[in-house]
Formats: structure tokens, sequence, C-alpha cells
């Protein structure tokens, strides 16, 4: 990456003054048991492996998915990650954008930010603190274009997975039709994010996320925020409680 | 640079279950009030499929998931009818490189959802509908459905759309079982990403703004009347953004009745 190190947009004002390091750890605390079981995990940022600063300690947030504001926090988490990074591909775009490109990234900034702050304005009180993010320790490179392209593939195929394996999580079906409502827009994205970097290809719905069944991604928040790489894009620790 | 975050793999979703259900449409002439589109409806829609509706119009009880899935299959043979006809007709002759391609993966998907359909239903002791006889033509409305890619492009748009707000109204129906759920929500979905090709393909944004039709005829305006709303769980998002963007940003469910009286037209 170029030596751009101040990538890491903090989202909160409390979480920053650190130097992002160029290489995250995780912790994994493994997670027993099949999916269908998340015992209360957490991941965190360890330090950085230069010999920088190491993050001051940072309050972590709680998701209890046992309960529908833990499960749209769940979203509205998602949905901050998203937006701050539709914002900083928005604030400067990669050189030799399209015309098409610009609008399509700008739509969906514009939707991503949306979200959250519908989400926000839903969950109220319950609302988990703004998260703080690190697109440079994922190595995104704002720049390129194919960096900028594939880490929104990787943003809107998740967030249409989780918002998938969400839906059973919620109690009130008030709740469920706003998360359809806007998982079916993600799943726009994903495809019009594909077709950009794949144009006029399968990969639109692309057999690598959907399977024979016809049928798209599910996946817990476990396994998004700690096996997919999601989580190395979160500096907040995140503690699942199911 | 490559990604270090790998894309998810292909979790293979839960065994059984689905849903939901599809389809819209381009309704001749307009304007007549719900309930006499429901009376012709129901006149005209096959046995099982207006049992279906009656059950819907006359009960003030939710429709049980057998119905739902059934009403989903209905969708499913729909569309799968129309993108294998159009495979095997005159209009892929015409189709650009990557209209063919999509309709053949689109085609794909929708063949799966009808088989999917077939083997969950019998799974939760339900038995699926018979497959309705459709007329693509709609009574004639679009005479050169299988000769022009325009216009199949234009029904394979409206029924995508109508197909992801069809889904979507059923979810709370069947959220009694969790399998069910995710399984309607997982072709929900992808319902999505073919309703978003279909539109770029046409020169449209792959969402929908406003209660916008764009391009498409003035029948097709029931797949898209409702999505102009902007409140949700009792918030109205409008002040968040520019309108545009607001309506852009949620899509809108349609109800079983609005469905049926959509994909009516189709369905001899």
């Amino acid at each position: 990456m170029h030596g751009d190190r101040t990538k890491s947009i903090t989202l909160s004002s409390i979480h920053q003054l650190w130097e992002p390091s160029t290489r995250r750890e995780f912790l994994r605390i493994a997670a027993l048991g099949g999916g269908a079981v998340l015992l209360p995990t957490m991941f965190a940022a360890c330090g950085s492996d230069n010999g920088t600063m190491e993050p001051p300690p940072t309050e972590g947030v709680t998701l209890d998915l046992s309960s529908d504001p833990g499960v749209l926090n769940y979203a509205y988490a998602l949905e901050q990650l998203e937006a701050a990074f539709y914002t900083q591909v928005a604030g400067a775009f990669y050189a030799g954008i399209t015309a098409e490109e610009q609008q399509v990234l700008t739509d969906i900034r514009a939707h991503e930010v949306i979200h959250r702050d519908f989400l926000a304005g839903a969950l109220g009180n319950a609302k988990i603190p703004n998260l703080t993010v690190d697109f440079a320790a994922a190595n995104v490179d704002f720049a390129s274009r194919f960096s900028v392209l594939s880490t929104a593939k990787v943003f809107e195929d998740g967030g249409v997975a989780a918002y998938n394996g969400a839906g059973k999580l919620l109690k009130d079906l008030n709740n469920l039709l706003v998360a359809g409502k806007i998982v079916s827009v993600e799943a726009r994205h994903a495809a019009t994010i594909r077709d950009l970097l794949r144009p006029g290809t399968r990969d639109f719905a692309g057999d690598d996320v959907v399977n024979p069944a016809g049928l798209d991604q599910a996946i817990d928040a476990g396994f998004l925020l700690q096996d997919s790489g999601f989580g190395q894009f979160i500096t907040t620790p995140i503690t699942i409680i199911s | 640079m490559d990604q270090k975050h790998p894309i998810f793999e292909a979790i293979e979703p839960d065994a059984a279950g689905r849903t939901v259900s599809r389809r819209h449409a381009i309704r001749q002439g307009a304007g007549a009030s719900s309930a006499v589109i429901a009376g012709i409806a129901m006149a005209s829609v096959p046995a099982a499929l207006a049992a279906l509706a009656r059950d819907v119009y006359a009960q003030a009880a939710a429709p049980t998931i057998i119905d739902v899935l059934n009403f989903a299959l209905t969708l499913e043979y729909l569309e799968d009818e129309f993108y294998r006809t159009g495979l095997a007709g005159g209009v892929a002759a015409t189709f650009s490189a990557p209209e063919l391609t999509a309709v053949q993966q689109v085609s794909k998907h929708e063949t799966a959802h009808v088989n999917f359909l077939l083997n969950v239903i019998p799974s939760l002791g339900g038995a699926p509908v018979t497959k309705p006889t459709f007329d693509f033509t709609a009574g004639g409305a679009f005479p050169d459905v299988f000769d022009n890619r325009i216009t199949f492009l234009a029904l394979a748009q409206t029924f995508e759309d109508t197909g992801v707000r069809a889904y979507k109204g059923q979810a709370g129906n069947v959220a009694s079982n969790a399998t069910v759920l995710t399984a309607a929500l997982q072709i929900h979905a992808v319902e999505a990403r073919h309703a978003s090709q279909i539109r770029r393909l046409r020169g449209q944004k792959g969402w929908i703004t406003s209660s916008d039709r764009g391009d498409l005829p003035p029948q097709s305006q029931p797949t898209y009347d409702g999505e102009e709303n902007t409140t949700h769980k009792g918030v109205d998002a409008a002040p968040l953004g520019d309108i545009s963007a607001v309506t852009e940003a949620f899509d809108e469910p349609l109800t079983m009745e609005q469905v049926l009286v959509i994909a009516d037209p189709f369905i001899v």
C-alpha cells in the first residue's frame, strides 16, 4: 500500500489517537460448537507489529442477539462500516473512475448512510456507540479501482448474507420487515458491484454466492465478524451473545 | 491488490423450507378497484390458486406456510417458464452477449427455485400446486414477447422487481419456521440480484427510485406503486437524505393479493 497510513476512520470521538498498524492480529476465541450456538465470544485488535504504540484500550460493544435491539444493533454495526467505507470512497474517487461507477458509488454511499442513520433513529437509546473502523489495516487502497470495488463486493455480499442469517433472530415482525426492506437493496448493490468488476458475466448472481438450490448466502454473526474477514475492518472490540 | 478478506464460502443453509413469490406485471386496463380486480383474478386463476386467494381474501387469519410456499411456487413457475421459453425462442438470438448470459443465469436460478419448492412443500406435509398455463403475451398486450428483446427484458424487469416485493411481503407469514424464513430470505436476495442486473442491462439503475417505473409501459405501474414510502417501523426516513436516495434505500413489500393481481394477466 502506499504510505498513507491515516486511513483509519474514527467514527467516535474517543477511539482514535493512535496510528493504525500495518497489520492487525485478531484474538479469536475459538467458537465451540456448531454455527447454531454462539458462545459469548470476542475479537479484539491486537497491537501493531511494527513497534508503534499500542492502541489505547477501547470500549467494547456487546451485541446481544437474543433480543431484537441486539440484532438491529448488529445491522447498525454493519451499516456503520459500510457507510464509513463508501464515504471515504466518495471523498476522493480513484483515478479514472467512469461516470457510471461514480453514480453507483455515490448512490450506494447515500443508501448506506441512510441505513445507518435510520437504524440509529429506530434504536434510539438502545443503539450501540459509534464503532471505529480501519481500512488501512486491511490493506484497502482507495486509489485503486480494483481494491475499492473488491472491498465493496465483500461488504455487499457479506451484508446480504448477514441479514439473511439474522432474520430468524428477530421476534417482532415489524423488525423483520425492515430488515427485508434493507437486505434486498444490499443485494441490488452486490449485483451491481459484481457487474462492475466483471461486466456482462454471471457474477452478478454468481455460483460463488448462489448455491445450486438457487439460494443466496446466510451466515451467522459470529462467522461474519470472526471468520469471514469482516472483523478486520472494525477496531472496536465486539462481543456477541447469542 | 489482493484482498485478504476471504469471500464467504457458500454456506449451505439448512435443509428445507422456502417460500415466497414473485412476479409482477402488466395489467391491461388499469384503474379498477381492488375488489373488482380481486374478482377478476379469482375468476381466471387456476383452481388451486383461486382457493388460495379465497383463503387470503376471506379469512382474517394469515395464510399458512404451505399456502405461502404454493404462492411462491406459482410465481416461480411463471418466471421459470418465461425464461426457458425465451431462451428456446427467437428472442434469444437477438440478445447481446451480456443479456444472454444474464438470462441464462437467471433462468437457472428460477428452475432451481421451482425444484426447491417442489421438494420443500411435500416435506412439510403439503401438496404442491400444479403449474398454471401461462400466456406471456398477456392476452395479446405483448405479442412479440418471445421475438423482441426489448419486450422480453421489460417483462423480465417487472417480474424480478415484483418477485422481490412478493417474497418480502410474505416473510412475516413464514417467520414461525426459521428454516423456511431463512430460505425465503435467501431466494428474496437472489431475486434482487436478478432485478439489479436486468434493470442495468436495460439502462436503469439497479435500484428503484420512488415509484418510478422508468421506461416500462403503464401496465407495469402496480409493480412500483408504494415504493415511494419513506416510513419504516414508524420512523420517517425522509429527513435522512436526498429523497430519491431515501426511497432507493428501502424496497417495499407487496401483499399476496397485490401480487396475484399483477400476475393475473399472464395466467390463463
